[in-house]
């Protein structure tokens, strides 16, 4: 995983220098599209051949939610408080 | 939208094909997956690095708009270690990796499964698709009744793309920056989150 998180700070710097070519940076999101199809669909292969995940998806899917449900009302709580005490405007 | 729906797509033709089996043996067997994360990796960085737009936003920012991305990663970890009281089969680290995902599904899922396995990139990909659409649909709620930095909170990563339209909608312009910058620093530390919080 360092590899790749190596390849990204890399790629960051490489697309900062390459900035100004205007041709290659528009190519880029195609590309990263492409490249996250192909891995979602080696993830469901991997998920399909797996027959432990197919019988329990719905309970899978259900602690999924629950996380969801957890992860975005902590955020939004806690971002009633920055909005009142940092960003609301006084009036 | 559109986007996620073809993702979601090749994810779900994957399942069908591993399903019945309706592969070539060497796709099976081989695991090129960590090959095409290299070139995905290497590419979101080029992506970010080359997007103008993108720096400018962070070069000219107030400092006090980093407490919003901030906000994001401390509430979603005190939310999520909460639910994991209750879950019997994701432990605490588990559930912070997840939600260290932000919304941000393609990536996070990929690497979670990387890292740990496919059942728990699944929960991921589920996971984190869900708070996408949970922004698209409670935005106009949660900036009623939170205030204008919650569904900036609830976007996550993908407050910089796919809910920044309904979000502009709903809070006006002048906090569409505010979304974009901590859309695009959740973005960044996505991946960097996740393999932290899993391997150490």
């Amino acid at each position: 995983m360092i590899t790749v998180l190596t390849l990204m700070t890399i790629g960051i710097v490489l697309g900062f220098a390459i900035q100004n070519k205007s041709k290659i940076v528009k190519s880029i999101d195609p590309m990263i599209n492409i490249a996250i199809y192909v891995l979602l669909f080696l993830l469901g292969i991997s998920v399909g051949v797996n027959e432990t995940i197919i019988s329990n998806l719905d309970t899978l899917g259900a602690q999924a939610l629950l996380l969801t449900f957890g992860g975005v009302m902590g955020s939004v709580v806690l971002a009633f408080f920055t909005y009142k005490f940092f960003f609301k405007t006084k009036k | 939208m559109k986007s996620s729906f073809v993702i979601v797509s090749f994810f779900v033709l994957g399942i069908i094909m591993g399903l019945y089996q309706l592969l070539p043996q060497f796709l099976v067997e081989t695991d090129f997956s960590i090959y095409a994360l290299y070139i995905l990796m290497l590419l979101v960085g080029v992506g970010i690095g080359s997007d103008k737009k993108a720096w400018e936003i962070l070069k000219n920012a107030k400092l006090k708009i980093i407490l919003v991305p901030l906000t994001v990663i401390v509430g979603t970890f005190i939310g999520v270690a909460i639910i994991s009281i209750f879950l019997e089969d994701i432990n605490l680290r588990e559930s912070l990796a997840i939600g260290a995902g932000f919304g941000y599904y393609s990536l996070s899922s990929i690497f979670i499964s990387q890292i740990s396995g496919e059942t728990l990139g699944v929960i991921a990909l589920i996971s984190n698709i869900s708070r996408e659409i949970i922004t698209l649909l409670f935005t106009p709620l949660f900036a009623k009744y939170f205030g204008k930095i919650a569904p900036i909170a609830s976007g996550g990563a993908t407050s910089m793309d796919t809910t920044l339209p309904i979000i502009t909608t709903f809070l006006g312009k002048e906090y569409a920056i505010i979304s974009v910058f901590s859309g695009i620093v959740l973005t960044i530390l996505v991946p960097f989150l996740v393999t932290f919080i899993l391997k150490f």
